[in-house]
């Protein structure tokens, strides 16, 4: 396997979603290939810190008129 | 009834105390761990299909911060988010009865907040937002100028900077790119489920996705890599 094909096996890799077969090229190619081991530790990081972040808060008069928008209509008659 | 945060039938009272010994004071009410969260939570929908607006609201206070965490992650624009939250829960409640318990009742909402924070993002930009367009050639995967990041960039930067960085980079994402990373890598759909909620193939979803982390990866080399802009 050269790093070109190693790239493209990088996401289904990390997943756990690899064919043994192609896992095992690739964990052959990552032994010897300095570069694309730190891609994929690089990727892996990546897909881990927006995993972990918490980018986006919910303004609390977000969630005021969203519960007063649903307690409106939920409480209209049908 | 709402137990400790906790929804109970009035026939499961009992048992639902006996399983926790959780007062029924509890404070924080939904920061119950998961586990327990989760006992409850078909008896919720089962109450709420049935009428009862009470259960319903639980629901939306358990899940309405992951959902405005997906629309907003779609749309990049807050009004859009908000609006697509409403419409989103709004028709989960009239469509609960089509909620058939096969996939976790979080999954069923997050692909309708999904699709409604598409609506919204193919509005505003009608030519930019495809899900259907073909992926992109082979050639602009292999990163170039590879460096070591150093230590962990955890411990280098604060939080909000964190924050900062990660929603510059995502920001840097086309739409259909960046709907997939949400669905599959924040909320953690599996790759079917992911596929299944945007009407799109299996292959699609994998394409996408590998696109959209190697595009991440890139955008924080700048500032993880040794000697980077920090």
């Amino acid at each position: 396997m050269n790093c070109k094909n190693a790239i493209k096996e990088i996401s289904d890799y990390l997943d756990g979603e690899l064919d043994p077969v192609v896992r095992q090229q690739l964990a052959q190619h990552l032994s010897e290939c300095k570069e694309c081991t730190i891609i994929v530790s690089q990727t892996k990081l990546t897909v881990e810190l927006f995993c972990d972040a918490e980018m986006v808060p919910l303004p609390e008069q977000v969630s005021t008129r969203l519960h007063q928008a649903l307690r409106a209509k939920l409480t209209q008659p049908s | 009834m709402l137990v400790g945060g906790r929804y109970i039938g009035q026939d499961r009272i009992g048992y639902f105390l006996a399983l926790t010994s959780i007062p029924l004071n509890a404070p924080n009410p939904h920061k119950l761990p998961s586990r327990i969260a989760k006992e409850d939570e078909h008896l919720l929908v089962a109450a709420a299909k049935k009428g009862d607006t009470t259960a319903f609201e639980e629901l939306v206070s358990r899940y309405e911060r992951k959902i405005f965490r997906v629309t907003m992650n779609i749309t990049r624009n807050q009004e859009d988010a908000e609006d697509a939250m409403q419409d989103a829960f709004l028709k989960a409640y009239s469509h609960l009865k089509d909620f058939s318990g096969d996939s976790r009742f979080y999954t069923w909402l997050v692909r309708i907040a999904a699709n409604e924070a598409l609506m919204r993002l193919r509005k505003r930009r009608p030519n930019v937002v495809s899900l259907d367009e073909p992926v992109e050639g082979e050639d602009d995967l292999m990163p170039r100028e590879i460096q070591d990041w150093g230590p962990n960039p955890l411990q280098r930067f604060a939080q909000t900077e964190m924050n900062e960085i990660l929603t510059g980079a995502i920001d840097t994402l086309s739409p259909d790119f960046r709907t997939v990373f949400v669905l599959r890598d924040i909320e953690e759909l599996s790759t079917e489920e992911t596929a299944k909620s945007l009407g799109i193939s299996v292959p699609a979803v994998k394409s996408r996705l590998l696109r959209a982390r190697l595009k991440l990866r890139q955008q924080l080399d700048r500032y993880f890599r040794q000697g980077g802009q920090n």
